[in-house]
Formats: structure tokens, C-alpha cells, sequence
């Protein structure tokens, strides 16, 4: 494989998990913002949820390009 | 409908999610040497990539907003879309059509046609696909960009432009390999996009329990038993019990066997994705691991919409959906729940997950389209004996040509409701008849190429009879059906007419093709149709290691868990 998918797809995710994360964070005080979303911090849960999924797929592509470059 | 107000965290969620798009399309651009590396992927992709592309390209922004509206509509027996509409058809692909396909070194489908049959098979197959596929790509972005309007106040000239742009760059600079990328890529944004949804809406209406009882108020207001949005295969043993205007054997026999059959296993959309795996087991696996996902994307789009009918029926919910005529907008489903529930942040992530499934919708119907232009049409009947670089140039131009022409299909979408509605019923005659010819090529091996021919047409003229001799209950327009001038038969809903008109051109298209094969003469010799017929290919031994490698036994899981999802969904 010449671009290993994981790679990109980790990268995204992560910067995208860690973006909603500080934001929800950041947001927690705020009464207003979560009202529709049942009280629930969304951007936080979500965030966290893509930062775990983007650190396996990188954790998975950078093992295959550490095996295949031995 | 009020338009929603984004934030900067929006905004920056979607200019990340186009960054990386782009940027995968640039990365594989240094790899696309020939027309090969650009129209079929090279055949070196892994089966988990392949198969997880082949159900993200049907996962388009029409798909998922259709299924959401249908689960608003039908509730829980849209399931059957997936479970009895895609996964027979799934696994009948990987075990025994793949080795012809990926075996036969056709390059497209309607190759495939040309090398087992005639050309003029091959030619109508490749000109009515190229067709449709331009169309199905205009029409979903003329929905996107509606959307876009009515949601974020965006210009309809500015989202068709940005959205055909950022596909046309990642297509052309990647070919097929980059959509494939891109397709894994947004498939998991659009899992991940929508499942907070699915979780707010469970947690907002008490759960599983929750919505089953809200949903049960609504079956019986409407006089039919109290589970029938929320059941399967129970409310189908009688059309008149439930929404859908279904029975079971017009449903097993219209959608599980001749409509899921001629998509998922004749559609070069889908098709191509498998041909383009590094291997044969890989090839064959491709549908079957397409699969394990796709058995569970109804929760991710059909529980929204039942979720919004239940919400609908509670007056105290604070939430309805509009009113459209004298029924609810079913379509706007998603988009109001996306504003409904979810705050600044995810919000972005939801409409980019929608934007996504859009894109990788479109991708396929343009990497799809500029192969069988470039092989099938180009090279076949305008150019042929040129050199492989200019059969790159081309490809890479009927990716330019292609989306051009899918910017105009959707701005005639707009002008013309009609015509768009016109052309996708033809495209379902051509189709319907498709998967006999198929299957009479594949398993019997005296099939003619006029056998074939004739049988595509005459299929596809009964449907048109069937279509114009028919009505649904409550018809208005021609469109509709019954334009013949008389009405034989009123079937109970738009949905059961469609699954009969599959079942006419079907079995119409088998029998004119067995009679006429019978009656000409076969032209292609024994050699020829090595590797295209059943019983002249030698049986291929599966390369894996291992027996829990072998796509029979990724087949058995995935079988094993549809019945077991019907069951607990009966």
C-alpha cells in the first residue's frame, strides 16, 4: 500500500476529537449551549470518542509501517 | 423551517474534514501512471478497505436522508431494506459471482457482458449506466444544495460549485484509489457524525421501551396492530397490516430477491469497488465484510426517523415535523433532528457527516461513470488502439466531463421536477431485468448474446406495461403509473407497485432469454467462456492460511447475524 489509509483517517479524527474536547471544556459552564442536547455535553463525549477511534487507527497504521520498514 | 447558526467550531470541523479530503487525492496523485493505476485502482487495495468503500458509496446523502424519512414513515420494516434488501444479495456476490468478475479480467461490468455475450449487450449496459449514473450524481447534489439553502442560507449556486469542486480535485488527482480512500474515510465520519444523534433521541424517549410504546399509540391511531412501526416480519403477513401496503412474498420475492439482487450484485457502483481488491479472496471478501457494518447502519438512519415520528405524536415534545400537503415532510427528518438536538460543535460535525455521505455518493457515481466511459464507450466505439496515456488523458477528462454534466443534471433537477422523476423511472425498467441476464450467464452456459439482448429488452418492456397498466392507491399523476389508459390492478402502496414491476421485468427478461437462447446458436467457443460461465471454470481454491480466513466463512457470520437481528426484531 503506497498511502496507508489509517494514517490520514487517525490524524483527522484526532485533530477533530481533540478541537470538540477543548471546546466542550471550555463550553461546560455554559447553561444555554447544551439545553438541546438534554444537559448532556455532546462536544465533550464526542470528542473524546473520536480522539480514542483516531489514536487506535493511528496506533494501528504506524505498527504496519514500523513492520514493514524492519 | 428556521436556518440554523454556526460557529466558528462548525465552520473549522468542516474545513478540516475538506483539507484531508484534498489532501488524500493529493497524495496518491504521483501513483497514477496508467489508465489502469486511474480507472480500477491498480487491483491492489485490502479487503477491509474495499468493503468498507462498497457500502460507504450506496451510503449517499440520498440514502441516508430516504432511510430516515422511510423509518418516519414505515418504522421498523424498512429494516428490510437492509436485512432481507442487501445481505443475500451481499453474500450471493462474494461466494459466487466475484470469481467471474474478478476472474474474467473485464474491467467494468458491461466488459464483462462484451467478453460472456455480444456487443450490443455490452454497449446498451454502458450507455444506459453511463447515463444514469451522471443523473443520480446531478440529482443527489441538487438535494444537498437544497438542503444547504434551506438550513445554513447558503447560495444554491455556491454549494453545488464548492461540492462538485472538492470531489472533481480528490477524483481527478486520485482516480478511483482516492475515492475508494475517501469513501473509508467518510464512512466512518458518517457513523461517527450521527450517532450522538441516535443516542440523544434513545435517551430523550426513554429508550427502546420508550419509543415502542410512543410508536404503538401511532399504530393504533392508524388501525393497525400496536407494533407494526416497531416490528419486522409480523405486520408483512398481511399487505393491509401495515404501512407499507406490503405481504411477504411480494417483499421476499420484489425486494429481497430481484431489486437487491439486480443492484448489489449487477451495479458497477458498488461492483467496482470489489474489482478493484488486491486478490481474489480479497475481491470476494469485499461484499462480505461490506456486510458485517451494514447490517447495523438501520440504527444509525431508520432510528432517527422513527424517533421523529414518536417525538411527532407527542404533543408535549416540543418537536414536529412539518407539514407537506396533507402528510409530514418526511424528507426534512434529518436536518431537523440534526438542529433539533444538537448544539454548536457537534453540530458542524453532523452536517459535515452530511456532506460526506454526499461526497462519497457522488465520487462513485463519477469514478464509476469514467471508466465505463473510457472502456466501455471511448476505447470501444469512438478511439480504440490508442496508447495507454491517452486513455489516461481521457479518463481523467471524463472525470472533468462527468461532473460538468452532473452540475447541469442538477440545475435541470430544479428547473424541471418532472423530467428527473420521467428519468429515473426508465432507468428502473432498464434495471430491473438486469440480474436474470446475469444469472443466466454466469450458470448456464448455452445463453446467447441475442438470448441476452432480447431478453434486456423485453424486461425492461414489461415493466414499462407493468408500470403503465398499474396504479398506487391514491395516485394523481401519470408518473405514478396506469398512462396505458386502463388501471388492472390498484396495488396498496407506490412501494408494492415497484416491487411487482421488478418482479414482471424479471421473470419476463428469464424466460425470452432461455427461449431465444434455445433458439440461436452459441458464438462464443468453450475457451472463451472459461472463467466467465459456472460449469467451464475450474473451482478457484481460496489462497487463505486459515479456514476462518475463507470468504464461506465470513459468509456463515454474517448470515448468522441478519437471522439473528430478524429474530429479535420479528
Amino acid at each position: 500500500m503506497e498511502v496507508d489509509i489509517r494514517l490520514p483517517i487517525g490524524f483527522m479524527f484526532l485533530l477533530l476529537g481533540l478541537l470538540l474536547f477543548i471546546f466542550g471544556l471550555t463550553t461546560q459552564a455554559d447553561p444555554e449551549i447544551y439545553r438541546r442536547s438534554l444537559e448532556i455535553n455532546v462536544n465533550l463525549w464526542s470528542g473524546l470518542l473520536m480522539i480514542v477511534f483516531g489514536a487506535l487507527m493511528l496506533l494501528f497504521g504506524l505498527r504496519a509501517k514500523r513492520s514493514r520498514t524492519k | 423551517m428556521e436556518s440554523f447558526a454556526l460557529g466558528w467550531v462548525d465552520y473549522t470541523v468542516m474545513l478540516v474534514y475538506f483539507a484531508f479530503v484534498l489532501g488524500i487525492g493529493y497524495a496518491l496523485k504521483r501513483y497514477m501512471k496508467s489508465s489502469a493505476d486511474f480507472l480500477t485502482g491498480g487491483k491492489s487495495i485490502p479487503a477491509w478497505i474495499t468493503g468498507l468503500a462498497f457500502i460507504s458509496t450506496n451510503l449517499g446523502a440520498l440514502e441516508v436522508m430516504g432511510m430516515a424519512a422511510s423509518g418516519a414513515k414505515y418504522g421498523m420494516i424498512t429494516t428490510h431494506f437492509y436485512w432481507i434488501g442487501a445481505i443475500p444479495a451481499m453474500i450471493f456476490l462474494g461466494l459466487f459471482m466475484m470469481p467471474f468478475y474478478y476472474g474474467s479480467k473485464a474491467r467494468s461490468v458491461p466488459e464483462y457482458l462484451k467478453l460472456r455475450f455480444d456487443e450490443k449487450t455490452r454497449g446498451f449496459n454502458a450507455v444506459s449506466f453511463a447515463v444514469m449514473t451522471i443523473f443520480a450524481s446531478g440529482i443527489s447534489m441538487y438535494a444537498l444544495a437544497m438542503l444547504m439553502e434551506t438550513l445554513l442560507g447558503w447560495n444554491f449556486t455556491f454549494s453545488i460549485f464548492i461540492s462538485a469542486l472538492i470531489v472533481l480535485i480528490y477524483t481527478y488527482l486520485g482516480g478511483l484509489k482516492s475515492a475508494i480512500y475517501n469513501e473509508v474515510l467518510q464512512f466512518f465520519l458518517i457513523v461517527i457524525g450521527f450517532l450522538p444523534l441516535v443516542f440523544l433521541g434513545l435517551i430523550n424517549i426513554g429508550g427502546w421501551e420508550g419509543l415502542t410504546s410512543k410508536l404503538a399509540e401511532v399504530a393504533t391511531s392508524h388501525g393497525y396492530a400496536a407494533g407494526a412501526y416497531t416490528e419486522t416480519w409480523r405486520p408483512v403477513a398481511n399487505a393491509a397490516d401495515n404501512p407499507m401496503g406490503i405481504e411477504w412474498f411480494g417483499l421476499i420475492m420484489g425486494l429481497g430477491f430481484v431489486l437487491s439482487f439486480g443492484y448489489w450484485c449487477t451495479n458497477f457502483l458498488v461492483v467496482q469497488r470489489a474489482m478493484a481488491a488486491g486478490s481474489m479472496s480479497a475481491a470476494r471478501k469485499t461484499p462480505l465484510i461490506g456486510a458485517l457494518p451494514k447490517m447495523f447502519i438501520p440504527f444509525l438512519v431508520i432510528l432517527p426517523g422513527m424517533i421523529a415520528m414518536a417525538l411527532t405524536s407527542d404533543p408535549n415534545s416540543g418537536f414536529s415535523l412539518p407539514i407537506k400537503g396533507n402528510t409530514y415532510d418526511y424528507d426534512k427528518v434529518i436536518p431537523m433532528m440534526l438542529g433539533y438536538y444538537f448544539p454548536t460543535g457537534v453540530l458542524g460535525l453532523g452536517l459535515t457527516a452530511l456532506m460526506a455521505s454526499f461526497m462519497s455518493g457522488m465520487a462513485g457515481n463519477v469514478t464509476a461513470f469514467n471508466t465505463v466511459w473510457t472502456y466501455d464507450i471511448y476505447q470501444s466505439y469512438i478511439s480504440p488502439n490508442k496508447s495507454d496515456k491517452h486513455y489516461l488523458w481521457m479518463g481523467q477528462m471524463a472525470t472533468v466531463f462527468g461532473v460538468l454534466v452532473s452540475i447541469g443534471a442538477a440545475y435541470m433537477a430544479k428547473l424541471f421536477n418532472n423530467v428527473m422523476d420521467f428519468l429515473q423511472l426508465v432507468f428502473a425498467f432498464i434495471n430491473a431485468p438486469l440480474f436474470a441476464t446475469f444469472l443466466l450467464g454466469m450458470f448456464w452456459k448455452r445463453t446467447t448474446g441475442h438470448g441476452a439482448f432480447y431478453g434486456l429488452l423485453s424486461g425492461t418492456a414489461a415493466a414499462a406495461v407493468h408500470h403503465g397498466l398499474t396504479q398506487p392507491a391514491g395516485a394523481t399523476s401519470l408518473i405514478k403509473g396506469g398512462w396505458l389508459g386502463t388501471v388492472v390492478h390498484t396495488y396498496p402502496s407506490e412501494m408494492a407497485q415497484n416491487f411487482w414491476t421488478a418482479i414482471f421485468a424479471f421473470f419476463s427478461c428469464l424466460v425470452i432469454t432461455i427461449i431465444i437462447s434455445l433458439l440461436t446458436k452459441q458464438t462464443k467457443t468453450r475457451e472463451e467462456l472459461t472463467g466467465l460461465v459456472y460449469s467451464l471454470t475450474p473451482r478457484i481454491r481460496d489462497e487463505s492460511k486459515h479456514w476462518y480466513q475463507r470468504p464461506q466463512f465470513l459468509a456463515v457470520i454474517v448470515g448468522v447475524i441478519a437471522v439473528i437481528l430478524s429474530i429479535i426484531f420479528w
